[in-house]
């Protein structure tokens, strides 16, 4: 989608900050990382979730088993509107069933995603509990879906966009509010 | 979007870019095979019906299984169970069938342009699943995959069609197809199996298995249709075998590298020596495999699947 950039609203350290206190928070929560595995929702919430898993570990001196998620197939907006990047893949290295699977994404916004998200984990296996990690919560929710732990809270319009950079990805990490253009 | 067109008639109408588009797709949809939920939900509420003029057992339930695996639902229908048997149109059918609002008819049909008939009459889409001697696309994707799979990018590679050229739609999609991507296509076969202008589409014609299969990448071999020619174009079986029968003698003198492909039913000790047939370099069951895969990725393209916006 094409849009003008506002401004930036979280730069690379304040992303690092949140994603340190999050993962203190994840730990925290589930009293260790016994169980715990880590799915990031393609394509940003990939390298968060590494991001997550590599400060969890600093914090407890182990390992967080991770995966991605391609939510393509289960979205409920089947139509012929729409660019065409690439669908990514799922990799699921780990049997889900009886772990603790923090979900994590880059912006929570409808909570479509997420819906779509838990029907593709449910699919293979179940999970003992989801949780939700989200580095932006932009709010204009469509369905009852709530994040277990927010980065950063930024109320939006509708007509606004955020979009989080990634080094793998955008080649920098920063958050950017910004306007759709009008065409 | 990947595919231009609502329907899949033939590879002759796409371009290498829809191709290598509908291979990609096909890629992700492997992948799901590997899960303990073997299906995803993107069609459902979405109606497709098989309508298979023709005996087929493979691609009508490879069909099937693509459908399914998409959550789409489905009605079945063959000509002896239908009012086809009492007479009524091609048209007539497929006019009904649309009024009752479905979005995709796959079709098998023996009369070359069926597919492309029903096509241009209908809204929804329509997957050619075999018409006549004429194309057979999905077939066709599916072999340009497993050849993919095992050589990568097919620019320069060497694959060789053998057997009844003339009444085999299997082998015109591939010309098409792999043409397209920049394969060099030999076919090969008895004088009578080979009808002319063939080279005109980009394809070398090689009378001698010998000389045809020596520097080969792959071997596409195809089955002789024995129920269409009892006696006219070869005469025997076995010497049809001894001619151009994939034997292990003929696999010893291939490139090292080299593999087998046939897209079934096979004729064991026809075209295709058992040995062979059950042999180490045969990748008959991987063509089956991503057939499935094929299939859905052009259910889910023609149904309008995007394959990837992802909202945040």
């Amino acid at each position: 989608m094409d849009f003008t950039e506002k401004a930036a609203i979280m730069n690379a350290r304040e992303m690092q900050r949140a994603i340190k206190r999050m993962a203190h928070e994840i730990v925290e929560a589930n009293k260790g990382v016994e169980n715990l595995v880590l799915l990031g929702v393609q394509r940003r919430g990939v390298p968060l979730a590494a991001k997550l898993a590599d400060a969890i570990s600093q914090i407890e001196g182990t390992e967080v088993p991770r995966g991605a998620l391609d939510i393509t197939f289960y979205r409920d907006d089947l139509s012929k509107l729409g660019p065409a990047p690439q669908v990514a893949s799922t990799e699921m290295p780990f049997d889900v069933s009886e772990k603790i699977v923090i979900l994590v994404d880059d912006v929570l916004y409808t909570g479509r995603t997420v819906r779509a998200a838990l029907d593709v984990i449910m699919d293979w296996g179940r999970p003992e509990a989801i949780r939700l990690a989200v580095l932006v919560d932009r709010g204009h929710r469509e369905l009852p879906i709530r994040p277990d732990f927010v980065g950063k809270n930024v109320p939006t319009s509708a007509r606004e966009i955020i979009k989080v950079k990634v080094m793998d990805i955008d080649g920098k990490e920063e958050v950017v509010v910004g306007e759709v253009n009008e065409s | 979007m990947i595919i231009q067109s609502k329907d899949l008639l033939g590879l002759e109408d796409l371009s290498a870019e829809e191709i290598l588009g509908i291979l990609d797709m096909a890629g992700k949809f492997r992948a799901v095979f590997d899960r303990p939920v073997r299906s995803v939900p993107i069609m459902r509420g979405r109606t497709v019906v098989n309508f298979f003029h023709e005996p087929s057992t493979r691609t009508r339930i490879s069909f099937e299984l693509a459908e399914k695996r998409l959550s789409a639902d489905i009605i079945n229908f063959s000509t002896a169970t239908s009012s086809f048997s009492k007479g009524e149109t091609l048209r007539d059918t497929a006019e009904n069938l649309a009024a009752m609002k479905i979005d995709m008819l796959v079709i098998r049909h023996g009369s070359p342009g069926a597919a492309r008939y029903l096509g241009n009459v209908l809204e929804c889409s329509v997957l050619n699943a075999g018409d006549g001697a004429h194309e057979h696309p999905t077939q066709g994707l599916l072999d340009i995959m497993t050849m993919q799979q095992k050589l990568g990018d097919l620019r320069g590679k060497k694959v060789t069609i053998i057997g009844d050229i003339t009444h085999s739609r299997v082998a015109r999609s591939n010309i098409w197809g792999l043409t397209k991507l920049g394969a060099e296509v030999t076919l090969c076969g008895p004088p009578t199996m080979i009808p002319g202008g063939l080279d005109k589409l980009g394809a070398r014609i090689e009378y001698d298995l010998a000389k045809a299969v020596a520097d080969a990448d792959v071997l596409n071999v195809l089955r002789i249709q024995l129920e269409r020619h009892a006696s006219k174009a070869f005469p025997s079986n076995r010497e049809y075998h001894r001619m151009y029968g994939i034997t292990e003698e003929v696999v010893r003198s291939l490139k090292p590298e080299a593999f087998i492909m046939h897209p079934g039913p096979m004729n064991r000790n026809v075209e295709i020596a058992s040995e062979v047939a059950d042999g180490p370099r045969q990748v008959i069951l991987d063509q089956v495999a991503n057939g499935v895969a094929v299939r859905m990725a052009i259910i889910y393209l023609l149904g309008g699947g995007d394959p990837g916006a992802l909202a945040g």
